[in-house]
């Protein structure tokens, strides 16, 4: 009865560090990742240069600010699939709210983050009130939004892309906070791999340390248990709706600022992208289980694969290839290692 | 019909009083002019057979639907809980038998879920990981259950050291009244027992429970009234001392309908 650690139970036989580690959602992916870069490092030329990691890291920062969110919602047991083009739509509204009436750039960005969370509060909203499957709704407002993009676009510029805003007021801040290039030790890297990075720490804080967190992952595995010890179910998957929509507008932001004219049609399929890096990481599909820094491994995954491609000069169509493989393996692996995890011994 | 006169003179005020209360679904009459008392140390068993609207009834006290007529006193005041969280804020708590817990999530976290103790400020406000450890650790302890490690998912203890979990956790929180829906109908024969023992450990630390059940033999062990019910009315609520076990399965198995059965299948059995 003296206050012993827990710890000191003669019945914990077993856990070793690595039944400990193997029962950490990431493994499966980290696994994978150390195999495609090894793999790369050795066939690809550049690839293990400076420039190419920061190719890489790019790329995968440009899915895994998307992928952080999209993790949480899997764990909290739901889908976006309009989470690709919701990026896309973020960034018109900002675009064309600054181009119509001639504002600073930043009241097109406030205005675009207002937009987009409103977006993401009615997928969260629309999907607690009907109780219809996360899937429909948001491949409702995939469409809807697919179509607003191009029709609004169209409507206020006359074609399918934004009127370029880089001369107005306000545009190189903007440009700075998402979509500058930081120099470091004479590499270049983007802007967005810290926010990827920040996204990463602030979602795993939440998921871990936080009351929050603690919701996130009983709504996702357990939605009844938890509504009946007072978890407010309905509050927790809408913010979670509207982290998505946060990470769209930064996305979308980026978007923006590092092209200045947006393609109204862009965005269509990234949903699937940001899934699979959700996936990959280790996040179960129905929920409950999974990780923030899962998640940003399985859009390394991703960046390093793209990357990986093109410096090995193969031809880029066998992306889609090793992606799909890359999906199987990693799911089954999880599985796997899950099981093993949770057996006692 | 001398029981409310007995609960309004006697010195304590039931925990949970429910007086003639209905609940109707549309045009189907879930449950008609139920009364129940729940005492401070006593466990009040309701029992049925499936149908006869104990799960309505436990709805009604845990907070997920309103009742359409009669009263629903919580310490003598009228009360009509719109959730289950003002339901605990009134103090009851209630354990279901199969959603009692998030199965993959480990034995700690589920043991706060909803309640969870944190410190610091602002946005550095965190959830204290270490006394919640430490607090479900000996809490389990105090109810008797050793456990091997708080980190495990929950879904991987048995049915019946879920249940307990479930029940530790509701006494911790202060509840007055547990409310157990079938805790022991999963079970099997020792499981109950260790079950029926934590609820025992629960009544015995000064709660009110209400277990629903429709295994007289486990009513029997632990009850002090036995309010039976059957298509949604009552049928009969005896104190302890006024029914033997023998009796309550009587009544139980539908009294009457089970001679009718047993001489029918008498009758067609050489």
């Amino acid at each position: 009865m003296t206050a012993t650690a827990p710890a000191a139970d003669e019945r914990l036989l077993r856990t070793s560090p690595l039944r400990r580690l193997l029962g950490r959602p990431e493994l499966g992916s980290v696994v994978g990742a150390l195999a495609v870069f090894l793999f790369f490092a050795l066939v690809a030329d550049g690839f293990l240069r400076a420039a190419g990691l920061s190719t890489v890291l790019y790329a995968a920062s440009t899915i895994g600010i998307m992928a952080v969110p999209v993790a949480l919602l899997m764990i909290g047991g739901e889908f976006d699939l309009s989470a690709g083009v919701m990026v896309t739509s973020s960034a018109l509204i900002s675009s064309m709210f600054s181009y119509q009436m001639t504002a600073n750039v930043w009241v097109g960005v406030g205005v675009s983050l207002l937009a987009t969370l409103a977006i993401g509060f009615f997928n969260g909203f629309m999907l607690t009130r009907t109780k219809l499957p996360s899937f429909i709704i948001t491949l409702g407002t995939f469409l809807m939004l697919t179509g607003l993009n191009l029709g609004f676009t169209k409507l206020i510029s006359g074609t399918v892309s934004t009127k370029s805003i880089a001369d107005m007021e306000g545009y190189s801040s903007a440009q700075d906070v998402f979509a500058s290039v930081l120099t470091v030790g004479g590499v270049d890297f983007k802007i967005t791999i810290l926010w990827w990075f920040g996204l990463v720490a602030v979602a795993s804080w939440i998921l871990l340390r936080t009351r929050v967190g603690n919701w996130i992952f009983a709504v996702g595995g357990g939605k009844d248990a938890a509504r009946a010890v007072g978890v407010p179910v309905e509050r927790t998957k809408i913010g979670l709706y509207m982290g998505v929509a946060l990470a769209a507008w930064i996305a979308g932001q980026h978007l923006l600022f590092s092209f200045d004219v947006v393609q109204s049609g862009e965005g269509v399929g990234k949903e699937l992208t940001y899934i699979i890096a959700a996936v990959i990481g280790g996040c179960l599909i129905t929920g409950g289980y999974g990780s923030a820094v899962g998640s940003a491994i399985g859009a390394l995954i991703f960046g390093m694969t793209d990357k990986g491609i093109v410096f090995a000069e193969w031809n880029p169509d066998w992306f889609k290839f090793f992606l799909g493989a890359m999906l199987l393996l990693a799911t089954l692996l999880n599985a796997w290692v899950r099981k093993r995890a949770e057996a006692t011994a | 019909m001398t029981r409310s006169d007995t609960t309004r003179s006697a010195a304590p005020t039931a925990l949970v009083e429910l007086d003639g209360v209905s609940k109707h679904y549309g045009n189907i009459r879930a449950l008609e002019g139920v009364s129940l008392t729940v005492h401070a140390g006593e466990i009040t068993c309701v029992l049925g057979d499936n149908g006869a609207g104990k799960s309505t009834l436990i709805k009604i006290i845990a907070g997920l639907h309103q009742h359409d007529a009669g009263t629903f006193r919580i310490e003598g005041e009228e009360v009509r809980p719109a959730s289950p969280r003002e339901a605990l804020d009134h103090g009851i708590a209630t354990v279901y038998q199969d959603l009692a817990v998030v199965p993959l999530m480990p034995v700690w976290r589920n043991f706060f879920l909803g309640s969870e103790p944190r410190k610091g400020s602002g946005p550095f406000k965190r959830l204290d990981v270490d006394l919640m450890r430490r607090t479900t650790h000996a809490e389990l302890l105090r109810m008797g259950i050793d456990l091997r490690d708080v980190d495990q998912p929950i879904g991987t203890l048995s049915g019946g050291e879920r249940q307990c979990v479930a029940i530790a956790r509701a006494v911790h929180f202060g509840a007055k009244v547990l409310v157990l829906d079938e805790p022991t109908a999963a079970l099997g024969v020792k499981q109950s027992g260790v079950v029926l023992k934590y609820v025992a450990a629960a009544r015995d630390a000064g709660l009110g429970v209400v277990l629903i059940t429709h295994n007289p033999h486990h009513a029997y062990l632990v009850g002090n009234r036995f309010v039976l019910l059957k298509r949604g009315t009552m049928v009969g609520s005896h104190a302890r001392d006024g029914i033997t076990l023998d009796e309550l399965t009587r009544q139980m198995a539908g009294g009457s309908e089970l001679d009718d059965l047993r001489h029918e299948l008498e009758g067609t059995t050489p």
